[in-house]
C-alpha cells in the first residue's frame, strides 16, 4: 500500500485514464453547442451550424488520414458521400418498407458502410503512403463519381436522390421536422464522433499511425506492417466520413454526385491543411473558419474563391501549421509569461495590414467589374461607396493605399521580429 | 549441438550485375557477442539488410534460431525476436522521447494494433519505457521531441529504440559512428549492459570497441567471410591481415 | 473496317495529346520527386495565352509562343513557390501544386470568365485532310499527330544524345544519384520544371481548339493524366507512352461503338426483365459502352493496381 502511494505520486499525473482537467474542454464545448441555438435562432443561423458540425467530423476524419496517418487524399468525398447515399436509402427503407431505425441512429449505419468501402478499397490503396496513395485516392474518386452517374438505381443519377427523415419511429416525442431537433441531434452526434476520433488518436494503433508517418521503415522492424497499420486508420477514418455523410442526409434529405465527386475531396483538404493538421483542433477551426468564409464572403463577392485560393496557396507556403500552428506557436511567449511583449507590435501592424488587404481587395474587385460588368454598367459599390469602375481614379487610389499600407507593413515588420524572437527567449532582456 | 540464433547458408545478393554479398555461411549461436568488420564496400550493411528483410536474397536463406526467414517482410522478422539499429539514425523525429521508447514496446507487450486500451492509461508500457529511459540515460529528455536531441543522445535512443520490445537477437550497425572518445565508451557500456544474456551482431568500423565487445569476429570482404574466429585469432590470422586488417592492428597495437 | 481505322488515328490523337502532358509529369516526377497536381493547369494556361496571342497575331505565333510563356511561368513558380515548400517534404509540395491548380483555375475565370473562348483552328488546317469510306479526318488532327510525334522525338533526341540528357535518364533510372550530380541542382530542377510545364502548355495550345478553351478544360483531363502515368508506372516514361495510347484508345473505341448491355446479356440467353424501371437490376439492362467509356480509364487503374502494383512498366513498388 505504501509503495503503491508512492508511485502514484511520483508518477506524472496525466497518467490516469481520466482526469477532471481533461474533461473540463469538453464539457465546456459540449454545454456551449447546447446553447448556441438560444442566441441564434433563425432557421439560416441552424442550417450553417449544421453543416459547420457535418464539416467538423468530416474534417477531423480526413485528418485521420493525413494528420495522423499521412495519407494525402484526394477522394475522401467518396467514403462521406457513399455512407450517406446509403444512410439515404436506409431512410427510405425506413419510410416505405417498415424498416425500424430511429433517426438518431442512422449515422452508425451510414459509419457502417463508408467503413466497409474503405476497407475493400484500403485494401490495395494503403500499400504505400505519399504520392502513390495521393494518386491512387484520386483515381478511386473519379471512379465512384464518374459511376455515381451511371447507376442510377443506387445514385439516382443527376438528380441524386432523396428521403424524408421525420418518417422513423419517434425518439423521446421528437420526430425531428423542425430544424432546432436536427440541431440538437447533429451536435450529439458531433460530440461522439470528436470524442471517439480524439480517443482513437490515443490508442496504441492511433499512436503507431503516427509512428507511421514519421518513419514507416523504422516501424517496420518494431514489429508493425506499416500497411495494415494505414489501413486500420483508413477504415477508421471510413467509418467517420460515413458518419458525417449520414448527418448530410438528414440534414438536407438530399444527395447527388456533388456529394463526392473531386471538388468536395479538394474543399476537404483545403479547410484540413488551413486549420492544421498537425494538431487534434485544427480541423475544427479550419471547418468553423472556412463554412464562415464561404457563407459570408460569399454573399459580398463573386470572387471568393479566389481569395480562398491565393489563402490556401501562402498558407502552403508560409503557415504549414494552418492556423492551429500559428495559434500553437504562442505557447511558448504564454509559457514564458512574455505574451504582452507581442501584443503592442500586433496591434500596430493591424491597421496598415488590415488596410493592405482591403485595399488590394478592392484593386481585384474592381478590375473583376471593369472585365466582366454587362454593357455600360459602370457604376460599383465598394465598403460603402459608389463609383465609377471604368475610370482611373477609383483603381488608382486602390492601387495608391494599397502600396502605401504595403510599404508601412513592411518597416514595422522588423521589430516584430525582434519582439518575437525576445517573446520566445527565455530569461530577461538585457 | 544447439540451434544458432542466426544461420546463414549460401547467402547471395545482386543489385543488377553487381554481385556484392556472394555466398556468404555463418552460425552465430545465442547469447554470443558477434562482430563483422571489413573495408568500406564490402557488404556489411547489405548483409544487415538481407538478415532484417529489408532486402530479399538473391539466393541462398537466413535463419532465425532454425527457421527460414529470407523473403520475409522486415515486421515479420522482428516479430521472431530480431531488433535492429540503423547507421544513420532512424528515430521518429516528431515524438518525444518517451513515445519513441513506447513505440518499441507496444508490439511486444502485446498492444499490436489496439484500438481498444487507453495508451497513456497502460502502466506496464509507462514504466517499461521509463525504465528504458533510466537505463539510456535519457531520462532527463523524456518529453523533448526527438529530433531536438544531440548527435549522442539520438545515438543513445537509437539503441533504446532497438532494445526496448525485449528482442533476444540484437543487430547494431555501426552504433559508434561520428561520436568522439568519452562517448564511444558510454556507448560501449550501454551496449554491454543492455545485450547481456542476448545474442549481439555489431558492424563497427572502431576497432577498439570491436576486441572489446566481441566474442567473436567474422571479416567480410568484397562480399565473402574471408575469417571467422575469435579476436585473437582473428587478430593473428595472416588471410586478415593480407587483406585488410594488418595496417590497422598495428596502428592500434602502438 | 474503315470506321475502325479513322477511330484508330482519333484514339492516336487523344493518346498523343494525352502523352505530351504524361511526358512532362514524368519527367518532373522522376528529376524532383513531386508530382506537380496543377500539370492540367498549365496546359489550360496554354490554351488560353494562345488563344490571347491569337486573337492579335493568328494561331501560328501564339504555338511558337505561348509554350514559352507557360514554361517561364512554371520556371518562376518553381524558383519563387515550390522551391519554398521543398523542405517541408513531398506531401507538402504536393498539396502546394493542388492549391496552384486550385488558384489558377480561379485566376483563368478572373481574367477570361467563366464560359468557352472562342479559339479555333487556323484556316489554313481547316479542310479534310483525306477520307476513309466517307469519313472525312481533318488536317488539323493530322497536324496534332505530327506535333505530339514531334515533341516525342526531340525528346527521344534531347534524352539519348546529348549531355543533360544523359544526366537526366540517369536520374530517371536511380532517383537518389540526383543529389550526386555535382551539377547546379536547383538550376537544373528550375528547368526541367519549366521544360515540363511548357510541354504540357504546347498540348494545350493545339488542344485548345478541339476540346475547348474553357475554365473546366483541366479538370477535365487532370484527372486522366494523373491515372494514366499510375497504370504506366510513376517514373516511367515508356509506360506513360504506352498507357496513353491505351486509354486514348478505350475512350474513342467505347464511345464509337454503341453496344449496349441488353444485347449481350439476351446473347447469353437472358430475358429482360418486363418492367425494367423498377428493377434492381435496371442499370445493368440499360447501360451501354459510351457510358461506361469515361470510367474505363479508372476501371483499368483499379485492375492494374491490384494485380501489378508498380503499374505496367514501373520497376519498383513506389
Amino acid at each position: 500500500m505504501n509503495t503503491a502511494s508512492k508511485t502514484q505520486a511520483v508518477s506524472n499525473p496525466n497518467r490516469r485514464l481520466i482526469s477532471l482537467s481533461s474533461l473540463l474542454p469538453w464539457a465546456f464545448a459540449a454545454l456551449f453547442l447546447l446553447c448556441l441555438p438560444l442566441v441564434f435562432q433563425s432557421s439560416a443561423a441552424l442550417t450553417i451550424m449544421n453543416q459547420m458540425a457535418i464539416t467538423i467530423v468530416f474534417a477531423l476524419s480526413y485528418n485521420m488520414l493525413l494528420g495522423q496517418g499521412g495519407m494525402l487524399s484526394f477522394g475522401h468525398a467518396v467514403y462521406m458521400g457513399l455512407g450517406g447515399f446509403f444512410a439515404m436509402h436506409v431512410m427510405n427503407m425506413v419510410e416505405y418498407d417498415g424498416l425500424w431505425l430511429p433517426l438518431p441512429l442512422l449515422p452508425v449505419v451510414g459509419g457502417l458502410f463508408g467503413m466497409t468501402f474503405a476497407f475493400l478499397i484500403g485494401s490495395f490503396s494503403t500499400r504505400r503512403a505519399g504520392t502513390v496513395f495521393a494518386m491512387i485516392s484520386l483515381g478511386v474518386g473519379e471512379l465512384i463519381a464518374a459511376c455515381s452517374i451511371i447507376i442510377v438505381v443506387f445514385f439516382g443519377g443527376e438528380e441524386g436522390i432523396s428521403g424524408d427523415r421525420t418518417m422513423g419511429p419517434e425518439v423521446l416525442g421528437y420526430d425531428f421536422a423542425a430544424q432546432s431537433e436536427v440541431y440538437y441531434l447533429t451536435v450529439i452526434w458531433l460530440l461522439v464522433a470528436t470524442v471517439l476520433m480524439y480517443l482513437f488518436s490515443r490508442t496504441p494503433i492511433g499512436r503507431i499511425a503516427n509512428a507511421v508517418r514519421d518513419n514507416e521503415e523504422r516501424a517496420e522492424f518494431l514489429g508493425y506492417s506499416q500497411r495494415h497499420v494505414r489501413w486500420m486508420s483508413f477504415i477508421a477514418s471510413g467509418f467517420f466520413a460515413g458518419v458525417a455523410g449520414s448527418l448530410f442526409a438528414i440534414n438536407f434529405e438530399i444527395l447527388t454526385e456533388e456529394n463526392l465527386n473531386l471538388a468536395t475531396s479538394g474543399s476537404i483538404l483545403l479547410i484540413t491543411f488551413l486549420g492544421g493538421v498537425g494538431f487534434f483542433v485544427g480541423p475544427i477551426i479550419g471547418a468553423i473558419v472556412f463554412t464562415l468564409l464561404q457563407t459570408v464572403l460569399g454573399l459580398y463577392t463573386e470572387i471568393w474563391a479566389l481569395y480562398l485560393g491565393i489563402l490556401f496557396v501562402s498558407c502552403v507556403m508560409f503557415f504549414p501549421g494552418g492556423f492551429a500552428g500559428i495559434i500553437a506557436m504562442h505557447r511558448r511567449p504564454l509559457a514564458l509569461g512574455k505574451l504582452n511583449l507581442l501584443v503592442g507590435p500586433y496591434l500596430k501592424v493591424a491597421i496598415p495590414a488590415i488596410t493592405s488587404v482591403l485595399s488590394l481587395a478592392a484593386v481585384l474587385e474592381i478590375s473583376f467589374h471593369k472585365r466582366h460588368s454587362f454593357g455600360d454598367d459602370h457604376e460599383m459599390s465598394l465598403y460603402g461607396i459608389t463609383f465609377d469602375s471604368h475610370g482611373y481614379q477609383a483603381l488608382g487610389f486602390a492601387i495608391v493605399i494599397a502600396a502605401i499600407s504595403l510599404f508601412l507593413v513592411s518597416r514595422i515588420l522588423p521589430s516584430i521580429k525582434a519582439a518575437w524572437d525576445e517573446a520566445n527567449h527565455a530569461g530577461d532582456a538585457q | 549441438m544447439t540451434v544458432p540464433a542466426i544461420e546463414l547458408r549460401n547467402l547471395e545478393k545482386s543489385f543488377g550485375l553487381a554481385k556484392i554479398i556472394q555466398g556468404v555461411n555463418l552460425k552465430i549461436e545465442k547469447g554470443e557477442r558477434h562482430a563483422v568488420i571489413g573495408p568500406n564496400g564490402a557488404g556489411k550493411s547489405t548483409l544487415f539488410n538481407l538478415i532484417t528483410g529489408r532486402f530479399a536474397p538473391t539466393s541462398g536463406g537466413v535463419y532465425l534460431h532454425g527457421e527460414d526467414v529470407s523473403g520475409m517482410q522486415p515486421f515479420e522478422i522482428n516479430r521472431r525476436g530480431l531488433s535492429r539499429s540503423f547507421q544513420i539514425t532512424n528515430i521518429f523525429p516528431n515524438m518525444t522521447v518517451f513515445e519513441n521508447i513506447r513505440c518499441g514496446l507496444l508490439w511486444t507487450m502485446g498492444y499490436k494494433y489496439s484500438f481498444w486500451h487507453m495508451i497513456n492509461g497502460q502502466r506496464d508500457v509507462t514504466e517499461k519505457a521509463e525504465q528504458i529511459l533510466e537505463e539510456i540515460n535519457l531520462t532527463a529528455r523524456r518529453d523533448l521531441l526527438a529530433g531536438t536531441l544531440a548527435y549522442a543522445e539520438q545515438r543513445a535512443l537509437e539503441i533504446g529504440i532497438t532494445i526496448a520490445g525485449g528482442a533476444d537477437i540484437i543487430l547494431l550497425d555501426e552504433p559508434c559512428a561520428g561520436m568522439s572518445h568519452s562517448e564511444t565508451d558510454l556507448i560501449v557500456d550501454l551496449i554491454r549492459k543492455v545485450t547481456e544474456d542476448k545474442t549481439l551482431m555489431i558492424v563497427e568500423h572502431d576497432m577498439g570497441v570491436i576486441f572489446d565487445l566481441a566474442d567473436k569476429i567474422s571479416v567480410l570482404v568484397y562480399g565473402e567471410i574471408i575469417e571467422s574466429d575469435v579476436p585473437d585469432a582473428v587478430r593473428a590470422s595472416a588471410k586478415v591481415k593480407e587483406a585488410y586488417l594488418g595496417t590497422t592492428l598495428e596502428e592500434e597495437d602502438a | 473496317m474503315a470506321l475502325f481505322l479513322v477511330n484508330i488515328l482519333d484514339g492516336l490523337v487523344t493518346g498523343l495529346l494525352l502523352f505530351m502532358l504524361c511526358s512532362g509529369l514524368t519527367l518532373i516526377f522522376s528529376m524532383m520527386g513531386v508530382l506537380n497536381f496543377a500539370h492540367a493547369s498549365f496546359y489550360m494556361l496554354g490554351a488560353y495565352f494562345a488563344y490571347q496571342i491569337s486573337t492579335i497575331t493568328g494561331f501560328w505565333l501564339g504555338l511558337l509562343v505561348a509554350p514559352v510563356i507557360v514554361g517561364v511561368f512554371g520556371a518562376l513558380i518553381e524558383r519563387y513557390g515550390l522551391r519554398r515548400v521543398h523542405k517541408y517534404g513531398h506531401v507538402p509540395e504536393l498539396i502546394f501544386t493542388f492549391g496552384l491548380a486550385l488558384l489558377i483555375e480561379e485566376v483563368i475565370q478572373f481574367f477570361w470568365g467563366k464560359s468557352q473562348m472562342a479559339y479555333s483552328e487556323p484556316e489554313a488546317l481547316n479542310f479534310a485532310a483525306f477520307a476513309i469510306a466517307g469519313n472525312s479526318f481533318p488536317a488539323y488532327k493530322v497536324f496534332m499527330i505530327f506535333v505530339a510525334m514531334g515533341l516525342f522525338l526531340t525528346l527521344l533526341y534531347i534524352l539519348t544524345k546529348t549531355r543533360i540528357g544523359m544526366t537526366i535518364q540517369a536520374a530517371l533510372s536511380y532517383p537518389e544519384t540526383v543529389q550526386n550530380l555535382g551539377h547546379n541542382v536547383p538550376l537544373v530542377f528550375m528547368g526541367v520544371f519549366g521544360v515540363g510545364t511548357a510541354m504540357a502548355g504546347l498540348a494545350g495550345v493545339i488542344a485548345g481548339p478541339v476540346l475547348g478553351t474553357f475554365p473546366g478544360m483541366a479538370v477535365q483531363l487532370g484527372s486522366i493524366v494523373f491515372v494514366t502515368i499510375v497504370i504506366g508506372g510513376l517514373g516511367s516514361l515508356w509506360g506513360a507512352l504506352v498507357a496513353s495510347l491505351i486509354i486514348g484508345w478505350l475512350q474513342t473505341f467505347a464511345a464509337a461503338y454503341n453496344v449496349a448491355m441488353e444485347d449481350i446479356l439476351t446473347f447469353f440467353g437472358f430475358t429482360k426483365p418486363e418492367n425494367i424501371w423498377d428493377h434492381p437490376l435496371q442499370d445493368l439492362w440499360t447501360l451501354t459502352l459510351p457510358q461506361i467509356g469515361p470510367i474505363l480509364p479508372y476501371l483499368l487503374m483499379v485492375f492494374v493496381l491490384v494485380l501489378r502494383p508498380q503499374g505496367l512498366m514501373g520497376k519498383r513498388e513506389t
